[in-house]
């Protein structure tokens, strides 16, 4: 089940023009928010994106799913390219690919009840017939995300965040899809609550089979969470791999900082802990750095580092453990 | 060390056109001189309102501060007026809030604000604030502080608003600086920064830090010791080695047991903890962590448990002694 690619992003790019001028607006620039991301995503993994805000994780989520339409580069979905999908072929793709937001407040329409929200992909897809069989779904559903069924006719207001994240839940899951982008949905909320839902989420991909996208800054929850990890800097994805590979053997010297800046509650461990402190912070993706993105920043940056970009490799051959920099 | 601040039984209410908000409820600390503090809890604990209380900075109305001492140099905080507040604010007790960019004036430079500090405590001129001012930034590390002085705030990216926050706490070399969750809109690398500053200038300088955050992993490698809030009371208080090798009560136990560690793979479930924080109108009856609690026993429901002392310098408030079982 493990090899069986499911979503293949290949060179993925999302610009952001900037434009001036008031009646005739030119563009004089572009924000790379993402630049050339490929990776692949396994059918009944969960694949975990990171990295700090503004790098580009978020967009790539954004853009895969078409909420955003692409500067260039494909995403396969099952084989089926989502950029050149139209009509009914793209509402086949969105009923089988779905979102669930980072903020639970503003990704739900305050002035709709439950029903209403958790229903909508229902008639948009035509999975249900009348009204009936609609709320009696959506009551399903509650349940299935651990909210009581009674809920139906509440709005967004009556509900606290955590409970707000499983409405998110329930709405993407209405659609019955195979896969689900994860766009930050615990950042939002209280540590008691974040093991709720992650705990939610890890039983519906055992109940019914689901492939995530986590995209996270948490890195300790990401740990927890993923199958495989991309750690991304400034629209690049720079280290791609197990979990376990990636925590225990960082090989590009931004996730190594990365790793030893999160902190560990454990007071022992903290006190033996050698911290990377990157200095500076991250450069515009305006206009972002030559060669290696990262090379402003880097602790063993050298000329080279400047001049050319660094290539996508995996230097340990086999266990699928890829980083582009030029020092390893 | 001696004691530079004692809070004794501080109760801080908020009047609501729903209820009265029982915001904090009767919470005593000590605070010793040079030493980190850190105050753990979730959002709506009281965590922040018991420091704006102590520095006068809760608007009554609605506010009401219903009892309690805050005893800094042995004279009591709470009684003092309006304009003897202000010249204990900023100059022997300072603090560093969450946004900086809520927290700074947008349309006054960097160096202004700095330097009003300054002339307000320390009786310097406009040029001496100025060269202070100077000297200040670069201690926080700002690079090309002599220009950087005349910059507004939005010129400033989030870490560098903070450090000049910081830089404005430390002006006038306070004996307190409260730091509230200073490092949560942060990234990470972000945030080691800023954590190796205060550290620094904590030995520096050498002032008391109460560090609140929600964040346990922040406070396991900085301070010394830890109180647990929650709804309002303090229900663990220890050294930061007894909280997190031996942590007592139900609360502190499973908020541990929620967090992933960065360090460590770990395949078992998170500990969820059922339900959400209470809602603070009216006092709950028994223990307020009761509802969500595992160890729950009958006297939990009917009275709310004391702060005692089980071990020295290690108080928990709960019925229940969670090694054994038995009732305190």
């Amino acid at each position: 089940m493990r090899d069986e690619i499911l979503v293949r992003v290949e060179n993925l790019k999302k610009h952001f023009p900037i434009r001036r001028g008031i009646l005739f607006q030119r563009q004089v620039g572009a924000v790379q928010a993402v630049d050339d991301v490929s990776f692949d995503i396994f059918r009944g993994e969960t694949m975990g994106l990171v990295g700090e805000s503004g790098c580009g994780k978020s967009t790539t989520g954004r853009t895969m799913l078409r909420l955003y339409p692409p500067t260039g580069g494909s995403v396969r979905f099952n084989g089926q390219n989502i950029f050149q999908s139209n009509g009914r072929d793209l509402l086949a793709i969105r009923r089988q690919a779905q979102m669930i937001f980072q903020d639970p407040y503003a990704s739900l329409n305050p002035r709709w009840t439950v029903n209403a929200i958790v229903g909508e992909p229902l008639w948009v897809h035509g999975l249900v017939k009348g009204r009936h069989a609609q709320t009696e779904r959506v009551q399903e559903l509650l349940k299935l995300v651990g909210l009581n069924p009674m809920y139906v006719n509440r709005y967004p207001h009556e509900f606290s965040g955590g409970q707000r994240q499983r409405i998110g839940v329930a709405r993407a899951l209405a659609s019955e899809p195979e896969f689900i982008i994860c766009d930050e949905p615990i950042s939002a909320l209280d540590v008691s609550i974040q093991a709720q839902v992650v705990n939610l989420l890890e039983d519906l991909q055992d109940k019914l089979g689901l492939t995530y996208l986590f995209i996270a800054h948490d890195l300790s929850m990401v740990r927890h969470i993923c199958d495989r990890v991309a750690v991304m800097y400034l629209g690049k994805i720079v280290e791609l791999a197990q979990k376990d590979e990636l925590y225990n053997q960082p090989l590009h010297p931004y996730t190594q900082a990365l790793l030893s800046a999160v902190p560990v509650p454990d007071p022992k461990a903290e006190r033996q802990r050698q911290r990377i402190i990157l200095t500076g912070d991250v450069p515009s993706p305006v206009n972002p750095p030559s060669g290696c993105r990262f090379h402003t920043r880097c602790p063993i940056a050298q000329s080279l580092c400047s001049e050319q970009e660094p290539e996508w490799h995996d230097p340990t051959a086999s266990s699928g453990h890829w980083v582009a920099c030029h020092l390893v | 060390m001696p004691t530079i601040l004692e809070v004794k039984n501080l109760q801080t209410r908020f009047r609501t056109y729903d209820g009265l908000v029982y915001a904090v409820n009767g919470i005593s600390y000590e605070l010793n001189e040079g030493e980190t503090l850190g105050v753990v809890g979730e959002s709506g604990c009281g965590k922040s309102v018991s420091m704006l209380s102590i520095m006068g900075l809760i608007p009554q109305p609605p506010g009401i501060i219903a009892g309690g001492q805050a005893l800094y140099r042995d004279s009591d905080l709470l009684k003092k007026s309006e304009e003897e507040l202000r010249h204990i604010r900023g100059k022997e007790i300072a603090m560093v809030f969450q946004d900086p960019m809520t927290s700074l004036n947008p349309v006054l430079t960097i160096g202004f604000q700095i330097g009003e500090t300054l002339q307000l405590h320390m009786a310097m001129n406009a040029d001496q604030a100025r060269q202070r001012t100077v000297e200040l930034l670069e201690m926080v590390g700002i690079s090309q502080p002599d220009r950087a002085l005349d910059n507004y705030p939005h010129q400033f990216s989030g870490g560098m608003r903070q450090r000049a926050m910081i830089a404005m706490a430390i002006a006038c070399m306070p004996q307190i600086l409260i730091a509230d969750e200073p490092t949560t809109a942060l990234d990470v690398t972000i945030q080691a920064q800023i954590v190796e500053l205060v550290k620094r200038l904590r030995d520096e300088i050498g002032m008391a830090i109460i560090w609140i955050t929600h964040d346990l992993g922040i406070i396991a490698g900085l301070a010394q010791r830890v109180i647990v809030m929650y709804a309002g009371f303090i229900v663990e208080h220890a050294s930061v080695d007894e909280v997190y090798d031996n942590p007592r009560h139900p609360y502190t136990i499973s908020l541990l047991g929620a967090l992933p560690r960065v360090d460590m793979s770990r395949e078992e479930r998170l500990v969820s903890i059922p339900g959400m924080p209470p809602n603070l109108i009216g006092l709950p009856k028994g223990c307020p962590f009761a509802p969500r609690c595992r160890f729950v026993v009958d006297r939990c429901r009917q009275e709310n448990p004391p702060l005692i002392s089980i071990a020295p310098n290690h108080e928990i408030a709960c019925w229940v002694n969670v090694q054994t079982g038995d009732l305190q």
